[in-house]
């Protein structure tokens, strides 16, 4: 029932890597359809915009373009509105006031990037060429590109049902109770904290080929998802493209997503349409620049926050007020972002009684932002951890003893902001985190950089999130449209081969890898008899993706209650064949054993049993194939503690980080390797947000960060070499007590880069990224505040 | 982007102020300029090849004469579509100022990119529209005064 070499613990070798290393896997650019044509988009210009006239006679009279369509032939046939699937409601009880989204714009474009026509050729080139020939005549508008200016009285609106560019006003906490908190404090720690916007940039570009079947009115869509089967529930059931037995989706090899490659979004229905209206395979692919338009970006928050603790560093009240800004348009999970991902993190590790956070989501012209990898959890990470190593400064403390202060010990423990902390031992992690890292050491280490003239500093985070999301029944309460469990199949071949169909996706995670292992644990078999499928709705019946760190704590719980039945169904074969008892059947070293006896069947025999159906238990029936669905009791709570050095250049700004060191919880551990890659790319992330990455609109909506060029992303020679670790406890809430590792690197390290930072240049007020030229401003600000006094 | 600029050109202000409403002489001044048309007394019509960064475009606009002072100023507005690559826009208040050496002609600028240009070439912009008035001043003194070092502003 153990498997040393490639079960549960065992660094095996990602399956996958050979045909990703060698240049073999198959994605949805790869895809070639017979008759296949091109799809390109001609696209808004202008921020806020009328559309006034399209003329598509240059563009239909050039050889090889096969139709050129626009968005009232989209809406004339009926095709519906892109939605926002998370209903949330104002605190008065209001509706969210959601604008409507049409895949291709009618009668007014909202951002640089809005679709308003598809052209259809016979090759790209010339897609791309006729599109350039479609005129269309616009009316310019007074631009919104702020979320703060957004709100502002005067301010240009941009949907007519969402007034002054609310989208809801929304609170969570006891504001009363936070206020007397407050009131009652010694000391008031108070921070104005941006979270910077972000460009997802998988490695991968999305891409969509679709394909209309007219004989059978059947549609098949291969495109870049995180969750093909989400994709056609909503493609069906909300835009009319199809219903889901006519439509195949099938989400191949994905480069990466990130969160950016949840969504459906206009590319795909349109190419879905066109396939119709034209009667060709329709392909369209995205290059890196219209990626960084039509993407939806991530975070971009604006917040004000007060913290107050009394005489003896316990946190007594806490406030927030964000707002987070949603785009032009409401994507697939947009709205449940800066509230339930969020604020429902902001107690942190900590045991805070008196908290309140309001949320205002606001419109903008700018292209839609919903989930990046952490999806509000980062948000709300910065922020706590922000103020607790600034607190710390102002009460005189060490960071680490603050937080020690006010660490939550007791499990199961209730925040006032509706989660439910399941277990940890932040303590284990801050001990751990500060061993590795070499605390005690800082100083002399200091010492020496100040004799090489860069200024040295440490930085901590004590993050907490949550994953695996979630609770079916709860999210429902909360406006989620979907359930958010997950299913697996189980397939025993008659030669005893394993094939594990899932739900979950894999895009980079290793799930070919990890999912394999836990069979080869179970069943005491080679990895290589084990075999995933996934991304094929026509193959998995159904599943909701992989987001939110949730494939391991949901995605492998459903595969471990298949493989309960399974085993159950292998048990009472072999006890009848072996005229054994149930219960004294064992399973490994691939056989099926009665135990302290010589009696054994291999495992491949009881296979070949089970569909001989020669000799079965009376009424069983044959086959060996089980299936499961798994809903998880509470979401899973990662959580850690990470520690940064960095050296700052004072004569240029320029910052290195000099060490960084991570100690994780993530529950149980399937593979260690591929976890520390998990770690180590979310930490890549989150340092290239800290100090590199930032989405910039100018104040009339244009992007100005539209290329590599200007959007920088963090490269090897930017980061150092981490130091990764673990200090875990086994989470209870599912069967292999796993908590999820997808996202963490990325919503710990950022406070934890900013407040090294602040420690090297004695100032806290420094927002991200912090390049050179805003950590040369910080210091300047600095020295000059220190020559006032 | 805003800029502003003064160039002290050897030539009286009736000269400078026919010259700049002449559209061959705007054609031949106007870097990059393939066609000019005179729609009306005060329109043009124009097609200007310009390459911003890594984005080279056609654009097809219309130039529009505003605030007429003749001779003194006036206030020059364009607007030009680049197709996929996106459009510039933008205007100078241009004045003439009558002095013993000639005449100096001074001008506010300011131009507004978007779409793929503000994307890829937004950090060139003010680089590239400095450039191109430069230019474009160089041209006009030369074909007023032929070839001479102009003063920059």
């Amino acid at each position: 029932m153990a498997n040393g070499a490639t079960g549960i613990g065992a660094r095996v070798k990602r399956k996958e890597d050979k045909r990703f290393i060698t240049g073999k896997g198959k994605y949805t650019d790869d895809v070639r359809m017979e008759n296949q044509a091109y799809a390109a988009f001609v696209r808004s210009p202008h921020a806020h915009a009328n559309v006034k006239s399209i003329d598509k006679s240059a563009a239909l009279a050039m050889e090889g373009v096969v139709d050129v369509l626009d968005g009232h032939q989209l809406t004339g046939d009926e095709i519906g509105n892109i939605i926002c699937g998370w209903a949330v409601n104002s605190k008065d009880g209001s509706p969210m006031n959601m604008g409507a989204w049409s895949a291709l714009a009618t009668q007014k474009v909202r951002y640089v990037g809005d679709a308003v026509a598809v052209v259809i050729a016979d090759t790209q080139q010339l897609a791309r060429i006729a599109a350039e020939a479609v005129e269309v005549e616009y009316e310019e508008l007074p631009v919104a590109a702020r979320a703060d200016k957004a709100l502002e009285a005067g301010a240009p609106e941009i949907h007519d049902n969402a007034p002054g560019n609310l989208i809801y006003d929304w609170e969570i906490g006891d504001e009363t109770k936070a206020d007397a908190g407050l009131a009652a404090a010694s000391h008031i720690t108070e921070m104005e904290i941006t979270n910077n916007r972000l460009s997802p940039n998988p490695m991968e570009p999305r891409s969509a080929v679709a394909t209309y079947d007219e004989a059978e009115e059947h549609y098949t869509l291969y495109t870049t998802s995180q969750n093909p089967h989400v994709a056609r529930l909503v493609l069906s059931a909300f835009y009319n493209v199809a219903p889901e037995h006519k439509l195949r989706v099938i989400a191949p090899d994905v480069g990466g997503g990130f969160g950016a490659k949840i969504y459906i979004y206009p590319e795909e229905i349109t190419c879905l349409w066109a396939s119709m209206k034209t009667n060709r395979s329709v392909k369209w692919t995205s290059d890196r620049s219209e990626a960084f338009i039509t993407d939806a970006h991530g975070r971009d928050h604006i917040s004000t926050a007060k913290m107050g603790f009394d005489e003896n560093g316990k946190i007594t009240g806490f406030k927030v007020d964000t707002i987070a800004n949603l785009g032009a348009y409401m994507s697939l999970f947009s709205s449940s972002v800066p509230t339930y991902l969020y604020a429902t993190l902001l107690s942190g590790q900590y045991d805070i009684q008196n908290l309140h956070a309001n949320v205002r989501a606001v419109y903008t012209n700018t292209v839609p932002v919903d989930a990046y990898r952490g999806a509000g959890r980062p948000e709300a990470c910065y922020l706590i951890e922000r103020m607790m190593e600034t607190a710390a400064r102002e009460l005189g403390m060490k960071p680490a003893e603050l937080r020690a202060k006010n660490f939550v010990r007791q499990f199961p423990h209730e925040t006032p902001v509706i989660m439910t902390y399941d277990s940890g031992d932040f303590d284990a992690n801050l001990a751990q985190a500060e061993a590795a890292a070499d605390v005690a050491g800082f100083p002399a280490r200091q010492g020496e950089a100040a004799k090489r003239g860069k200024m040295r500093g440490l930085g901590y985070s004590c993050y907490i999130e949550a994953c695996g999301i979630a609770p079916s029944a709860a999210v429902g309460g909360l406006g989620a449209g979907v359930g958010l469990w997950e299913s697996a199949e189980v397939r025993v071949n008659p030669v005893g081969t394993i094939e594990i169909l899932t739900g979950s996706h894999s895009h980079g995670q290793g799930h070919e890898t990890t999912f394999a292992q836990i069979v080869s644990e179970r069943f005491d078999l080679p990895i290589e008899n084990v075999a995933i499928v996934h991304g094929d709705t026509d193959k998995v019946q159904f599943g909701m993706g992989t987001y939110g760190s949730r494939s391991g704590a949901v995605g492998m719980s459903a595969i471990v209650k298949a493989m309960d039945k399974v085993e159950a169904k292998v048990r009472k074969i072999a006890a009848h064949q072996l005229e054994a008892s149930e219960d004294d059947i064992v399973i490994e070293g691939g056989e099926v054993k009665v135990a302290g006896t010589d009696k054994a069947l291999g495992w491949h025999e009881i296979g070949l049993a089970a569909y001989t159906a020669h000799n079965l238990p009376p009424e069983m029936e044959p086959g060996l194939k089980e299936s499961a669905f798994y809903d998880p009791s509470n979401f899973t709570f990662p959580a850690g503690c990470y520690i940064c050095e960095v050296e700052v250049d004072p004569d240029t700004g320029k910052t290195e980080v000099v060490q960084f060191t991570a100690s994780d919880d993530f529950g149980t551990i399937i593979n260690p390797m591929i976890v520390e890659g998990q770690v180590h790319g979310g930490l890549a992330q989150g340092i290239g947000q800290a100090m590199m990455e930032q989405v910039i609109y100018d104040d009339d909506g244009q992007l100005i960060t539209g290329s590599y060029m200007d959007y920088t992303m963090p490269r090897a020679a930017d980061l150092p070499f981490y130091s990764v670790h673990h200090a875990s406890t086994t989470c209870p809430g599912n069967p292999l007590g796993m908590k999820g590792c997808g996202e963490a690197g990325a919503i710990g390290s950022p406070p934890a880069v900013i407040n090294a930072i602040t420690d090297a240049i004695g100032n806290n007020n420094l927002s991200m990224p912090a390049t050179p030229q805003n950590v040369w401003n910080a210091l300047q600000a600095a020295s000059a505040a220190q020559a006032a006094e | 982007m805003d800029m502003t600029g003064e160039h002290t050109i050897s030539a009286p202000r009736e000269a400078v102020w026919a010259a700049l409403n002449d559209v061959d002489v705007l054609k031949l001044c106007i870097p990059g300029c393939e066609e000019i048309e005179q729609t009306s007394p005060t329109t043009m019509e124009a097609k200007v090849v310009q390459k911003i960064g890594p984005v080279k475009a056609k654009f097809a606009g219309a130039i529009e004469l505003l605030n007429i002072e003749a001779p003194a100023s006036y206030t020059i507005q364009g607007e030009g579509n680049g197709g996929v690559a996106g459009f510039a826009k933008g205007g100078a208040d241009v004045s003439l100022e009558e002095t013993d050496d000639g005449t100096i002609l001074r001008y506010e600028a300011h131009a507004q990119i978007g779409g793929k240009l503000a994307r890829l070439g937004s950090r060139l912009i003010d680089a590239t529209a400095k450039k191109l008035a430069g230019k474009f001043f160089d041209n006009f003194q030369e074909h007023l005064n032929g070839p001479e070092q102009p003063e920059e502003g």
